[in-house]
């Protein structure tokens, strides 16, 4: 009866029960069907580029050089794979406890909501880690196959680096909505049609009506993912402004911006703080009635 | 060894302007088995939701071992055992894993942890389904599992809500014997039903708890002999109409009843003291009678009277 003095820390439970959590993950047929959607894009994408590789190793095609390859390929798919495994392991996150009664559960034991929170978005961050893990395994081989020893350009690491500042921030903000809304559903949607549709959305609106750099947009942001494979990176916080004239007399001009790459980071890490800040302060006051 | 105890100090729950808990005040101290008693809607598992701070109080508050569950709700679980709502296990899990994850966060040595689970699950009798998907049990069995759950790192506190409603009578039975064997042990259950025979059954205090507002909290005995003054109602089936009305007011007069009133023509109610003594000898003197005894319901204290006005009244 003396439980009192041997609690575990709250560092240890959040192990724990990210531990627990993340075996529940990979043992849920959610994961199974995540990994057939990502070996059947891979084996179409394969096959494809196989089917196609004389006319893609052309100037400017897709197996030109290892960049161009890694760019569109890895890079390409990379947005789809990680709001996938946003939806699937965080969709009902929290939602999904009040909804099967599962937290009523935990909410039984001697552990702080933020643990729950906290425990739930690793074991979810890793599930979708290993998921990345498949996607880059996948894209690798196709690689080695057109560029032997020459598949592993530098340029990928600060893209992954740069996929998974962008899988936090989804993530984030999946775990923000899982917890706004008592209904798994919601949560689902939510982040699915936000992440594949809304943002780019609003980058267009906020691109072609207000006429101003989209930083503030997370899809204008997740850009920088793809563009380290371009020939000249812009590392640095302010965006790569391009003016393109339509016309021979330059009338009409087109503005487009590319984000720096420490300015994409940062905007990527400001929505996985805000919306991870806002989801614990909202868990902190959630009833379980 | 501390004391296990539960505190509520003005404890009150609004959902809007609908008050759920009105300022409940008890004080629950030492190795006993508290009964809370109310019908359905009177705000029990608001208040057992309190205590494990699964909702918030909009006034008051409460403690566990002298804890606050609304300012460390870890340190004021630590040594209770929770069941509320009937909780779903995560399907996948058997009870050996959901077991191992609970002795995870609960912090259960390693060395105790195999020895604790097995001894838990035989407390309620699942040893034999330890390893076996829980997705696929019974809602008996979830919830003897749940119960074993609540028990695994021995708690000093127990709270159960109505751990035995919505099962069928044999899990019901079976649960309730669980609970008083929970009392081998030096715990405070706290027990909420709003079954009357359940409490007093298993409980030694009875709270009893109605639209929100507590109506009394004291020992069982002296609840009963507050409300009963020993006085007990059986109501005498007649196989034909009473022909002479007169008897009833013969069967006023006999030693230990207090009235007598004929209900329908063939019906008596009959409130006397004296216990299962006088009820053999009022049985034996109206058959004696001969006037077509066919049947005696079983005594309905008047206890049970007072919760069953309290239960019309909450509706
Ligand atoms: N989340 C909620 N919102 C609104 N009313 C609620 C909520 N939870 C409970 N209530 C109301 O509070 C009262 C007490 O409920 P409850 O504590 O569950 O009763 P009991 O457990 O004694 O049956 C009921 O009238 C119920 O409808
Ligand atoms: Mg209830």
């Amino acid at each position: 009866m003396a439980a009192v003095a041997e609690l575990p820390s709250s560092m240890s439970q959040i192990f724990q029960l990210t531990k627990n959590q993340y075996r529940e993950y990979l043992s849920s047929r959610r994961y199974l069907a995540l990994v057939g959607i990502v070996v059947a894009i891979g084996a179409i994408l394969s096959f494809v580029v196989y089917h196609y590789h004389d006319t893609l190793q052309g100037p400017g095609g897709l197996l030109s050089s290892n960049l161009a390859f890694y760019g569109s390929v890895w890079a390409g798919a990379l947005g789809l794979i990680v709001v996938l495994a946003a939806v699937f392991f965080g969709g009902d996150a929290i939602a999904g406890e009040f909804q099967n009664k599962t937290g009523y559960f935990l909410m039984g034991l001697p552990i702080r909501r933020a643990t729950v929170y906290v425990g739930k978005w690793i074991a979810a961050f890793g599930a979708s880690l290993s998921i990345l893990g498949l996607w880059l395994a996948i894209v690798l081989l196709n690689g080695a196959a057109y560029f032997g020893t020459d598949f592993l350009p530098w340029q990928l690491v600060p893209s992954i680096i740069l996929g998974i500042v962008y899988l936090m921030a989804v993530l984030g903000a999946t775990f923000l909505f899982s917890s706004l809304f008592k209904t798994s559903a919601y949560g689902f949607v939510l982040t699915a049609i936000l992440f594949l549709f809304g943002f780019t959305l609003l980058q267009d609106l906020v691109l072609g009506l207000v006429k101003i750099e989209p930083w503030m947009v997370i899809s204008y942001a997740s850009g920088a993912i793809g563009d380290v494979f371009a020939t000249n990176i812009n590392w640095g916080l302010a965006a790569t402004v391009t003016t393109v004239s339509l016309g021979p007399r330059g009338g009409a001009t087109i503005t487009s911006y590319t984000p720096g790459v420490a300015e994409g980071v940062i905007i990527m890490l400001a929505y996985f703080v805000l919306s991870s800040v806002a989801g614990l302060l909202l868990f902190e006051r959630e009833e379980f009635s | 060894m501390s004391t296990p105890s539960i505190e509520m100090r003005k404890l009150t729950k609004r959902f809007g302007a609908f008050t759920a808990l009105d300022h409940l005040d008890m004080n629950l101290e030492g190795a006993k088995c508290v009964g809370f008693l109310g019908p359905n809607g009177a705000g029990k598992t608001t208040t057992l939701k309190m205590l494990a701070d699964m909702i918030f109080p909009t006034e008051g508050e409460c403690f566990i071992n002298g804890i606050s569950a609304q300012q460390s709700r870890k340190r004021a679980l630590a040594d209770a055992g929770v069941l509320i709502e009937s909780p779903e296990i995560y399907p996948s899990l058997t009870p050996r894993q959901a077991f191992n994850m609970v002795a995870d966060l609960r912090g259960v040595p390693t060395a105790e942890r195999k020895g604790r689970i097995e001894e838990v699950l035989t407390e309620v009798k699942m040893l034999e389904w330890a390893d076996e998907r829980v997705g696929r049990f019974s809602k008996g069995m979830k919830q003897r599992i749940n119960i074993a759950a609540a028990l695994l790192h021995d708690p000093g506190v127990v709270i159960l809500d109505e751990p035995a409603t919505g099962l069928d009578p044999r899990g019901m039975a079976e649960v309730r014997d669980i609970v008083r064997n929970l009392k081998k042990r030096n715990r405070l259950i706290f027990m909420s039903s709003h079954i009357l025979q359940e409490v007093t059954d298993v409980c030694d205090e009875v709270a009893l708890i109605n639209k929100g507002k507590l109506l009394f909290y004291d020992t069982l005995p002296n609840v009963l002999s507050r409300f009963a003054d020993g006085h007990a109602t059986v109501d005498v089936g007649l196989a034909r109409p009473l022909e002479d009305a007169g008897r009833v007011k013969d069967v006023a007069a006999l030693p230990g009843v207090a009235t007598a009133t004929l209900l329908e023509p063939n019906r008596i109610r009959v409130k006397f003291s004296g216990g299962v003594e006088a009820q053999e000898r009022l049985l034996e003197t109206l058959v004696s009678w001969h006037i077509g005894v066919k049947s005696l319901s079983e005594p309905e204290s008047a206890l049970e009277e007072i919760y069953l006005q309290q239960v019309a009244r909450g509706d």
